[in-house]
């Protein structure tokens, strides 16, 4: 069990690193995306407007 | 060779080389300090134990569908670029100290000296074991980088090449100096794997998303340039940000 949690902590170290917010503001806005693709909606524009925010965000709270 | 091919050889050839830089100091330090031949036993472990990872992940990889595998890669992309963008523009803005090879070096090769004598035998574990989870850990980082920036464009040898490249380059400057790599411009070097990362995975993730970029992959030569230019404007903001609060 131990040793499950510890490459269970390894992983999430590694993908997700020390900002899990930031990570989970990807996965939110990929799906939004995907909403407004499948409405038909131009969607190009937001996982940039959304990538600027957490990146700006993120260095917000670690400054 | 296309311009996304190019982008994505000059990615990993960047990754992978800052990867190796700072797998390099450390198999140094235990190689100078205690056993080259139990050091570089580690080195062969780890490259063992990558390559059975690669071998296992890699054909699952390519079988996804191309679109959840773009929006799999591209978030993943995404993800660890904005961890090596936002340490990334720390560094420039004086907010994080700068990764220091020599310093790294210094204090491998010291714990290396307090950890007490070789045991009896011909292999020195602790220098097995250092080089072994140096190389074994940074190594996941360039199979990742080369898996999924490879499999997600079909173009794994490509990303391979690139990756050996670097490989290559690093140890061959690190055999010649015998000596930490400090001056490799790290923080610029990982400034620019972030942009790389964030713009692709960003581009990646949309299309697998269902988006359309304008111009199609042409988008990427706006995408990086803006990236770009919004990370050294937020290095620029941070860096200028202490003076304007202590000056209100």
């Amino acid at each position: 069990m131990n040793t499950v949690r510890r490459i269970a902590l390894g992983v999430w170290d590694f993908v997700v690193g020390d900002d899990w917010v930031s990570a989970a503001g990807v996965v939110v806005a990929l799906g939004a995306t995907a909403l407004l693709a499948g409405a038909g909606a131009t969607a190009w524009w937001l996982m940039p407007v959304a990538v600027a925010a957490l990146l700006g965000a993120s260095l917000y709270r670690a400054r | 060779m296309t311009g996304t091919e190019l982008g994505l050889a000059i990615s990993v050839f960047l990754a992978c080389a800052v990867e190796a830089v700072e797998a390099l100091t450390i198999v140094l330090a235990v190689g100078v300090t205690r056993s080259w031949s139990s050091a570089l036993y580690g080195v062969g472990a780890a490259v063992l134990a990558l390559a059975a990872i690669v071998a296992a992940l890699g054909p699952a990889l390519t079988s996804l569908p191309i679109n959840t595998l773009r929006v799999a890669i591209g978030g993943l992309l995404l993800v660890f670029g904005l961890q090596w963008l936002r340490k990334a523009v720390l560094r420039a803005a004086g907010l994080k100290s700068l990764h220091d090879e020599d310093a790294t070096f210094a204090a491998e090769r010291e714990a290396a000296a307090a950890a007490g004598e070789r045991g009896g035998s011909d292999i020195d574990g602790y220098s097995f074991v250092i080089a072994f989870k140096g190389v074994l850990l940074e190594g996941l980082e360039v199979a990742f980088i080369v898996l999924t920036f490879g499999s997600e464009q079909h173009k794994v040898g490509i990303a391979a090449a690139a990756a050996g490249v670097a490989i290559a380059v690093v140890v061959l400057a690190g055999a010649a100096a015998r000596a930490p790599l400090a001056r490799v411009p790290e923080n610029a070097m990982k400034f620019g794997v972030g942009v790389m990362l964030t713009s692709f995975g960003m581009f990646w993730g949309a299309e697998g998303a269902g988006a359309h970029w304008p111009g199609g992959d042409g988008a990427l030569l706006v995408i990086i340039p803006s990236v770009l230019l919004v990370g050294l404007a937020l290095a620029r903001w941070l860096s200028s940000a202490p003076a304007a609060e202590a000056a209100a």
